[in-house]
């Protein structure tokens, strides 16, 4: 056995001139961000405010950067099997061979919802929950910064995938037998399987901190049924995270046993079971669904009360439906393979428990359609996305039930109708949502307004892009075209191939704009500086500090007593009220465990995707070392002094003051 | 508004391409497809009841209480029981009515169910392979390989199974899919009622080859064409036994048609018993005591399908039948 | 910003409203919960797996329930020692603490060198996981409740280091909690390992 195990230099893919080339701009890329962090001495603020912070408004910070990054790389992954798509029909074969094109959806997949709709739903949730329930931190601030380095080390190893070895060609679900040792020899698997088991273990914490966060941390005074409806929202996801996601790390602990122990769980022979999989991994899969969309949801919730200038309608409501969605979600995963032989009884009843979640999420579109009614309705960037998502994610809502129809499901699963469904609901709903709460909060974490012209520009392109490129896919599905074919032969299929590679490239132009006002907000954000925290006129706590929030977010903690606790405070006029003394501030230190640990754990996962064992237990013992080290570090914590707090708040007073006059 | 004016754009490229389209699900050659292409209108229809009214009156308020306009404002307005009830009562009704009909059609349109139909069904065992298909006919004792024919208005039953990964047989115009997974037997029933000849492939991903597996399905217009058809390829001297399938079950892609003008017996049982067998027989040989501590075949094959009733009794059936062989 | 260590401040009145050890021990009870849905994974999996024995030996062959009823003993006994090493830690007895802590320790060792011997012995006859899916399910189940036991016992050498140098402060005690509530819980999990896989395995 060799030293480095499966690895060689046969692993890089030189005869690839696509990924050789991406490579080769990633390193240019990379090298030229090496030089500009050392040429303005950057690398000292970098490691001290961001990579060890523990600060819940950093770390949201960090995984929308993750997010951003990943969107990007996943989105390439799209362009190019769209473009393959619409090049290979008539029997030509494309660009694309399907070794590399089926590593390409695979990675797409995968990428989108564990890579990139995750860390942005997270980042989210980090920087607003704690300020909208008036805590300092979350529960576990050290745990939460390690919940970040692991998302980050998946990360990190799904796209080492790209230049070292290859990703699965399995497709994002990694469906066994086709998964097993004997249908996928190489270590594409490998790295999916530690890709996903790392960062997943980083969400299950994310999970167990916010949940202690909601239930331990909320300001005195703050009733259950008074939790802002985002964090709400939240903590319903927290719980599908914390009741589904150990589904997930069991399921690929069992095919990484089958792979590397020669265990039969899922193969087909010696009694394997490969139909235990797909039944695990949808109890996991469908679940995470919701905790995709519910936080996109409680942002919806949000924004319409803020922009209709309104009390949101029918908050009891908001709060059921959710928590309806979420328990229904947990006994709905067989409608993902109705296929499979199961008897009509069985079908049935998950069919029909799959349409009833349709009734609660209905309730919360006429929730938000009577929120505007009788008010004074803004169209803003973050409310064009909520009107967006509102006609677009109701297309997707329909189409999911009639996929929950079984006898229409025989002849559209696997087909593009259900790929153009789960992204109706996933970017019409999910994503849509994310890019709303981007440009909502992002005055409150950064201090500044996002241009609002590139905003809306971003917002047309990706709502009419997105309709242009997946519509065709209904109707494509409706033409019997299924998913994941590397090339066509069927005539009458081209025209909507065509049409749908038009609006990926119109998607791409709405993420240049994406881009381009965020470049463009960074280089006039002296023109739009949010001075008073509160540049909407909103209603929810995380308002009334100022933008970005003081370090330790409240001087002193706030008392609630309403739903709306900033709106009453204003109305009451104790809003911004100048405190005759404030108390020291307990506070903990930054910490380099995190990324430490992060760092080990990607060693380990490189380590055992290419069977390299020696390096995968240094993986292991540096990691439980590390943490056993920060254990029993005392020096973990210190205090923020009177005078220090009283100046930063008064500094703030006096800003808010000035704009008042 | 501009959404509204796209969404109508493509509601009537919707019913544009209904109403021309050829092939594909909304254009089904046979009663089982048709069934499901109306349930899909129905379906569609009455979730449009709902989805219209959020569509047009999100854009509709968005509109008419945009700032700026003298509209009433009522900014602490925010609960009403009456519309409350309304919006929780409506979807129900809704889901009521679409829950009532899935419950009757997924029992009608269950695919393991054989079809009401004067004839008797005509068998077709199908065996998925990387990465083409094997049709095995044992009333006709041939077998083909990317091109399977039956005679229209004859119900058609599918025994489907997998001697690789998972894959899906699907007939886009003549209705359902089901998949075929090793060691196991799935079941299809479905039935031709125009002669014509339909595109067939695998509905689900299974490796490199995907993509070049498919094959025609033929509907010939009279039982007679059939039967030529039959007697062509029993004209042919090729016979599909152990040997010849050991060679066929090797990876190849799109791979052209091929006849067998005889088939071994009980091949087809043969391969789905295949992966029930005593591991040690066939795999990798290795312990001793596996065998004198077995409890025979039986066991062994007694599969955990407890959500898969059908498979379980027929594979049961197989493992009895096998009995000690 | 100016840093004063805890114990200095400890007495000041700061803006520091919550109870750290509660909040900790509720968060380590929610892992434990995740940590039972992965248990409860892996049984489904069992469930479903055990009778395919491709041919091999099943559960009736190869349980020893003797030898499983001592292995038990073994853990439901350190579950009680572990809580007197508790009664003891709230009572601020550190030898006490420790003594109890090392007979638990002692325990729990032999469960796991008694389950280490039991895989030898199935892997030496033949019978390892890679025989048939029922093995490869118990293997995994039983397997994985070992492994938490091992992490246990790491953990708690760990805490008996903790308790000789701190003494038995707040945190130390908060922790302490923590192993207590995971010790009991893989108790728990071993009595439905126990009745599931072993005596249903025998019947």
């Amino acid at each position: 056995m060799s030293l480095l195990g499966k690895l060689s230099l046969d692993a890089v893919p030189y005869h690839e001139p696509i990924i050789m080339v991406t490579l080769a701009a990633i390193a240019v890329g990379g090298l030229a961000l090496l030089a500009i962090l050392t040429k303005y001495k950057a690398w000292g603020m970098l490691w001290n405010n961001w990579i060890t912070s523990v600060d819940h408004k950093r770390l949201g910070i960090m995984y929308i950067v993750v997010a951003m990054i990943m969107l990007v790389r996943g989105f390439a992954d799209a362009i190019m099997m769209r473009t393959q798509l619409a090049l290979a029909t008539n029997g030509a074969t494309g660009y694309l061979p399907p070794e590399h094109y089926d590593q390409i959806f695979s990675a797409h997949g995968v990428i989108m919802i564990i890579f990139m709709a995750m860390p942005f739903m997270i980042g989210l949730m980090n920087i607003v929950v704690p300020l909208q329930i008036g805590a300092r931190d979350v529960a576990f601030p050290f745990l939460n910064n390690l919940s970040f380095w692991l998302t980050a080390s998946g990360a990190v190893l799904i796209n080492i995938s790209l230049g070292v070895g290859e990703f699965a060609r399995t497709g994002w679900v990694a469906y066994p037998p086709l998964s097993e040792l004997t249908y996928s020899p190489g270590v594409g698997v490998d790295y999916y399987i530690w890709a996903l088991q790392i960062s997943g273990l980083g969400t299950l914490l994310t999970g167990v901190n916010f949940l202690v966060t909601v239930f331990k941390m909320r300001a005195p005074g703050m009733k259950l049924m008074q939790i802002p409806v985002f964090t709400w929202a939240c903590t319903w996801a927290n719980i599908l995270i914390v009741a589904s996601f150990p589904i997930l790390t069991a399921t690929l602990g069992l095919l990484t046993l089958d792979r590397y122990l020669d265990f039969h769980f899922f193969t087909n022979e010696a009694g394997g079971n490969a139909m235990m999989y797909i039944n695990l991994f949808w109890a996991w899969g469908h679940p995470e669904v919701y905790i995709l969309v519910l936080p996109a949801f409680g942002i919806f919730s949000e924004i319409v009360a803020t922009f209709s200038s309104k009390k949101l309608f029918g908050y009891t409501s908001m709060i059921m439906a959710n928590g309806a969605i979420s328990i229904l979600g947990f006994i709905v995963w067989l409608h993902h393979f109705f296929t499979m032989g199961s008897g009509a009884n069985v079908n049935a009843f998950f069919g029909v428990m799959t349409m009833i979640i349709a009734v609660p999420t209905g309730v919360k579109l006429f929730n938000w359609i009577f929120t505007m009614f009788r008010g004074k309705v803004r169209i803003t960037v973050p409310m064009l996305w909520t009107l967006g998502a509102m006609t677009t994610f109701t297309i997707g809502g329909m189409t999911g039930v009639l996929l929950a129809v079984p006898g229409a499901d025989f002849v559209l699963h696997n087909s593009l109708f259900l790929i153009a469904h789960f992204h109706n609901t996933i970017i019409g709903g999910a994503v849509f949502g994310y890019l709303a709460g981007f440009s909502y909060w992002f005055p409150k974490a950064t201090g500044f307004k996002l241009n609002a012209k590139y905003g809306k520009a971003a917002f047309w392109c990706w709502q009419i892009g997105f309709y242009v490129a997946f519509m065709p896919l209904y109707v494509l599905g409706f033409l019997g075209m299924t998913r994941r074919l590397n090339h066509t032969d069927n005539p009458d299929w081209n025209i909507w191939l065509y049409i749908a590679c038009v609006g990926a490239f119109i998607i791409l132009l709405g993420i240049i704009f994406q881009f381009t006002q965020l470049y463009v907000s960074i280089r006039d954000r002296k023109q739009n500086l949010d001075t008073t925290g509160d540049p909407w006129g909103a209603r929810t706590l995380e308002w009334s500090t100022a933008s970005p929030p003081q370090f330790y977010n409240f001087a002193k903690t706030p008392e609630v007593h309403s739903i709306d606790a900033f709106m009453e405070a204003k109305e009451n006029g104790t809003a911004y009220a100048k405190q005759a003394e404030y108390a020291p501030i307990h506070m903990p230190k930054n910490t380099s465990a995190g990324v430490l640990m992060g760092a080990a754990l990607t060693v380990m996962g490189f380590a055992l995707i290419w069977h390299i064992w020696w390096l995968a237990i240094v993986g292991f013992v540096g990691t439980i070392g590390i943490f056993i080290v920060r254990a029993y570090n005392t020096d973990v914590d210190y205090y923020v002094q009177p005078d220090e707090v009283k100046r930063i708040e008064e500094a703030h007073l006096k800003n808010v003051a000035e704009v008042a006059a | 508004m501009f959404i509204r004016s796209l969404s109508k754009v493509a509601l009537a490229a919707m019913v544009l391409f209904l109403a021309g389209c050829e092939g594909g699900v909304l254009d089904p050659k046979g009663h089982v497809g048709l069934q499901e292409k109306n349930l899909i209108i129905v379906a569609t229809v009455l979730m449009l009841l709902v989805v219209v009214p959020v569509i047009f009156m999100t854009l509709f308020f968005a509109w008419k209480y945009r700032e700026g306009r003298d509209e009433l404002y009522m900014p602490k307005w925010a609960h009403s029981n009456k519309i409350e009830t309304i919006v929780w009562i409506v979807p129900i009704i809704i889901i009521v009515i679409l829950g009532t009909i899935t419950w009757k059609t997924t029992h009608e349109l269950d695919p393991y169910r054989p079809l009401d139909h004067e004839r008797d069904h005509l068998t077709v065992e199908v065996v998925s392979l990387n990465w083409k298909w094997l049709f095995i006919y044992p009333e006709q004792g041939i077998a083909t390989v990317n091109e399977l024919v039956f005679p229209k208005d004859v119900p058609v039953q599918f025994k489907i199974t997998s001697d690789s990964t998972m894959n899906s047989f699907f007939i886009p115009q003549l209705g359902s899919q089901i998949y075929s997974m090793a060691g196991m037997e799935t079941k299809l029933h479905l039935i031709a009622n125009e002669a014509g000849t339909f595109d067939g492939m695998s509905a689900n991903y299974s490796g490199a080859g995907f993509t070049g597996m498919k094959f025609k399905a033929t509907a010939t217009p009279t039982d007679a064409d059939f039967n030529n058809w039959v007697a062509s390829v029993k004209s042919n001297n090729a016979v599909l036994n152990s040997q010849s399938y050991d060679e066929l079950a090797k990876p190849s892609e799109n791979n052209p048609v091929q006849y067998y003008g005889a088939v071994q017996d009980g091949l087809f049982h043969q391969i789905v018993m295949k992966y029930m067998q005593h591991y040690n027989d066939w795999g990798k040989g290795g312990n001793e005591h596996g065998e004198h501590q077995g409890h025979g075949s039986t066991e062994a094959a007694e599969p955990s399908m407890h959500i898969m009733h059908h498979d379980s009794s027929s594979a049961v059936e197989h493992a009895k039948a096998n009995g000690e062989a | 910003m100016s840093t004063l260590s805890h114990t200095m401040d400890a007495g000041a009145h700061d803006e520091h409203h919550h109870d750290t050890g509660k909040v900790t021990l509720f968060g380590f009870w929610l892992y434990l919960m995740t940590d039972c849905l992965l248990f409860a994974s892996v049984f489904a999996t069992y469930a479903v797996l055990y009778m395919n024995t491709a041919g091999g030996v099943s559960g009736h062959d190869i349980f020893e329930l003797d030898y499983v009823a001592v292995e038990t003993a073994a853990l439901l006994l350190s579950s009680i020692t572990y809580g007197f090493a508790m009664l003891a830690a709230h009572k601020k007895n550190v030898s006490g603490t420790l003594g109890w802590l090392v007979i638990t320790f002692i325990f729990g060792a032999v469960f796991i060198g008694m389950e280490i011997n039991e895989f030898h012995h199935l892997i030496a006859q033949g019978n390892g996981p890679d025989r048939s899916a029922f093995l490869s399910a118990f293997f995994a189940l039983v397997g994985m409740h070992g492994l938490h036991v091992t992490a246990g016992l790491i953990w708690m050498a760990i805490m008996m280091l903790e308790v000789i140098k701190r003494g038995l402060g707040n945190r130390t005690l908060t922790r302490l909690g923590c192993l207590s509530m995971f010790w009991h819980f893989l108790d728990v999990i071993w009595i439905c390992v126990f009745t599931v896989v072993y005596l249903m395995g025998v019947i």
